[in-house]
């Protein structure tokens, strides 16, 4: 499954190996079989396999994911896909190290109910990530140690990136407005 | 040999041989200490609630967030193109990785084919920012250390590359050159013969280095069998780069999921036994030459070809054609004025930094600005095992194995 | 051969070095006087006044604060490095402790978490205390323009801006070198007289036993 040395190119299609289409559907089979409901999804996407759980499901989804292989967690982060709902997105890249292999998971919650399961006893190495997407997007990890602010001080109030939070910022100074819009120390 | 009958149970327990095995009472109390985020040691602004005994730490609790930029935020704003500086501020001492996996993940959605020389030139420029990441690693280190003389040593190396950088791409830092789909300028006329001088006196200075370090012997009461971490604590939470290679793993993307023609070079992955400080150190004092061998084998194989992918629609045409041609100046235009598009999808490309996996996960929803990217960082995760590395150690062992763990507080708190 | 006879204690005196040599000789014997005791004297002794001296000593000796942030703070450890060496001009001294510098290189993105903790570094350090911005984050926002962020002008006086994003280690030199000038022009001002801030001290009140004001309130533990 390994790219031959010769080719030269970057492209997707001599991308070091994923799990391929068929593979990515064996896998949520597999899943399925264990739990109906689990795995709502899957996407084979240039190369890249995700498969789309159900957050309900989420500990089951990778925990059977890690006793196939994929004990390492990657990355945890979050996405917003407004306006398509569910709107928050929490996304585990997960590696398998002896296949050299690597898989997608996706989990989608609504904004009016954003809690989803904590993955830190399955990985202990997602503390902080699931910290920084409580921080930035506002979903509760139910189970997580430490759940608080991790890049914002602790008594902000606000999501700061969820696509409706504005960016902020300074305004731009120019001399119609440079006295009236820009604070500046007394 | 008790003075008179007066002898308290603390006397007797001076002269009894047992008393390393002595439990520790309630007399005993925990001073919390707050570390930073000002602090002569502390790489970067990191702020570490650590919780003493004597001199025995028994837990530290990092506290980050101090130079949070919102930069994912506001990748969100901008163009595809205008998106590499932003990114590129994020690990500030690793600026051509950042480009590297946000260039490399928009090139997955675009699907769009980085032409070899381009590749070669990015291989040449990557290692070129390991070497100088770990050389700055290294003064620093030994400077938290006590051995002040080396960060001039290495500074001095550090402002040889800078002189590369500047003559490539007309900065020292942040230098905006790997674009999506190649470079953005070809390397002009005396690079090559610049980077040779560089390239044969950079081992001797790795062996200076070395001389001036290793046989000192405070430095190696500080780093040798001083907190080590066991492979498999450190894969549970995630931890990749020269700190997993120190304890025994080989694990290193160059040669596992290999990008932009790494699989041509040949070099070899240092890799530690033990795990402590020391070997930390000398995986990356390693990789040094290592990184050397890559860049003389890419400078010597540098294929002919163009820098940048012929594509239009992605690359700006060369200036030249503007004059002469009106497709050329339509592409121009549109990919100034709005950027280029890139279909739906969502793409996270992981490479090997100078600290482990920095990976970059981009979502595009169709348009010229892209819906998310989130960078992976390696020191955010990495700074999880800094808990269990340092539970039991002396406090000055916090601060060198700090100064080993490499964390960089732009890539923490992005 | 031609012989040419000058006046040494004349005003139109040649100063070559044969000549200053018959001067200084002249002078060891105590044999200058009048006009020509004079302007030997005024050639060599400085006469200045008390705060210009102090303020071209204070401006020759600044003691900065390792202070670095992001970015900048690698640019700044450049001026350190022997290229760029900082230690000609004598600011080599980089104090970890705030009570002992007087120069607060701001280098790097501040963020609002950060604020209030450089003003009140800033506030820890002692009279007289000169704050430079280094590079384009701290300056105006740089290249992020984002809730998380803010300039540095909006929470402490700074005295020299320095753009670049990183502004090279020449940049930063010529920023602190402007500085330089600038203390040692403006002889006698501390930060207050500079900005127009007199009468924003705070003074602590009578009551025995307040040594210090926790500008932070009891129990603070902010960002923890």
């Amino acid at each position: 499954m390994r790219p031959e040395p010769s080719r030269s190119t970057c492209s997707a299609k001599e991308t070091p190996p994923v799990p391929d289409a068929t593979e990515l559907e064996l896998t949520a089979q597999e899943l399925r079989d264990a739990n109906a409901e689990s795995v709502l999804d899957t996407d084979f996407h240039r190369g890249r396999a995700t498969l789309i759980a159900n957050p309900e499901h989420v500990l089951v989804v990778l925990g059977a994911l890690r006793s196939k292989g994929y004990t390492f967690l990657a990355s945890l982060h979050g996405c917003d896909y407004y306006p398509h709902e569910p709107r928050l997105g929490i996304l585990y890249e997960l590696l398998d190290m002896r296949r050299v292999d690597r898989i997608t998971v996706k989990a989608r919650v609504h904004t009016d109910t954003p809690r989803i399961a904590s993955t830190v006893e399955l990985f202990p190495g997602a503390e902080f990530p699931e910290r920084e997407v409580y921080d930035m997007f506002g979903v509760v990890f139910d189970g997580h140690p430490d759940l608080r602010r991790i890049l914002m001080p602790e008594d902000y109030e606000g999501f700061p990136q969820r696509r409706d939070f504005p960016i902020g910022g300074e305004p731009v100074l120019f001399t119609y407005n440079d006295e009236t819009s820009y604070g500046k120390w007394q | 040999m008790t003075s008179g009958g007066l002898t308290s149970d603390y006397r007797k327990r001076e002269e009894s041989i047992t008393l390393s095995s002595e439990p520790v009472g309630e007399t005993h109390e925990l001073l919390t200490l707050n570390i930073g985020p000002h602090h002569p040691a502390t790489h970067g602004v990191l702020r570490l609630l650590a919780t003493l005994e004597g001199e025995v730490v028994h837990d530290v609790k990092p506290i980050v967030g101090y130079v949070h930029t919102g930069i994912e935020k506001t990748c969100e704003g901008k163009s595809y193109w205008k998106v590499i500086p932003v990114v590129e501020r994020m690990d500030y001492l690793s600026y051509y990785f950042n480009a590297m996996a946000f260039c490399g993940a928009v090139e997955t959605l675009l699907d769009v084919e980085v032409p070899p020389r381009a590749q070669y030139l990015r291989v040449i420029h990557l290692e070129l920012n390991r070497l100088m990441s770990h050389l700055v690693w290294l003064g620093t280190s030994a400077l938290d250390l006590g051995a002040i003389s080396m960060f001039w040593y290495c500074f001095r190396e550090r402002e040889t590359i800078l002189d590369l950088f500047e003559m490539s791409s007309g900065q020292r830092m942040h230098t905006r050159y790997f674009q999506v789909g190649g470079v953005i300028e070809d390397i002009p006329g005396g690079f090559a013969a610049k980077l040779r001088t560089f390239l044969d006196e950079m081992p001797t200075r790795a062996d200076q280095y070395a001389d001036l370090l290793e046989k000192n012997q405070i430095v190696l009461e500080r780093l040798h069998g001083v907190c080590p971490l066991s492979e498999e604590t450190l894969l549970k939470i995630g931890v990749t780069g020269p700190l997993l290679r120190a304890s025994g793993n080989p694990w290193d993307l160059r040669k596992a999921q290999p990008y932009s023609s790494y699989d041509h070079f040949d070099f070899k992955i240092p890799v530690g036994t033990v795990g402590d400080n020391y070997d930390r150190y000398r995986v990356r004092h390693a990789e040094l030459y290592e990184s050397v061998k890559i860049i003389s084998q890419a400078l010597e194989g540098l294929p002919e070809g163009p820098h940048i992918t012929p594509d239009r629609k992605i690359a700006l045409p060369p200036r030249h054609e503007l004059a002469t041609s009106m497709e050329a100046l339509i592409h121009h235009f549109k990919l100034v004025t709005e950027g280029f598009r890139v279909p739906p999808g969502e793409a996270y490309f992981p490479i090997e930094g100078p600290r482990g996996e920095l990976g970059c996960f981009v979502r595009s929803d169709g348009s010229a600005k892209p819906a998310r990217v989130h960078m992976r960082d390696p020191s955010f995760v990495h700074l999880q095992a800094l808990a269990p590395m340092v539970n039991g150690a002396y406090i000055a062992d916090l601060i060198a194995t700090l100064a080993m763990l490499d964390p960089i507080l732009g890539g923490i708190d992005r | 051969m031609e012989v040419k006879r000058e006046k040494l204690d004349a005003p139109g005196a040649p100063t070559d070095f044969r000549s200053r040599q018959l001067l200084a000789r002249d002078m060891l014997r105590g044999d200058l006087e009048g006009e020509a005791l004079q302007r030997y004297v005024e050639e060599r002794v400085m006469t200045t006044t008390m705060d210009k001296a102090v303020a071209w000593s204070r401006g020759n000796s600044l003691y900065p604060l390792t202070f670095g942030l992001a970015c900048c703070a690698i640019e700044m450890m450049s001026i350190v490095a022997a290229r760029m060496d900082i230690a000609r001009f004598g600011f080599e001294a980089f104090r970890a402790s705030p009570r002992q510098a007087d120069l607060l290189i701001l280098s790097g993105r501040v963020s609002i978490k950060m604020a209030p903790v450089i003003r009140r570094i800033y506030d820890q350090m002692l009279e007289p205390k000169w704050a430079i911005s280094m590079g384009a984050c701290c300056s105006s926002m740089g290249v992020f323009n984002n809730y998380a962020l803010v300039p540095s002008d909006k929470f402490m006086p700074i005295d020299v801006h320095v753009p670049g994003c990183p502004p090279r280690p020449e940049a930063l030199a010529h920023g602190i070198l402007r500085l330089r000038d600038k203390i040692q022009g403006h002889r006698t001002e501390g930060w207050r007289e500079r900005y127009d801030a007199v009468g924003t001290e705070e003074v602590i009140g009578d009551e025995a036993g307040t040594v210090a004001i926790n500008v932070f309130g009891e129990g603070d533990t902010a960002g923890a």
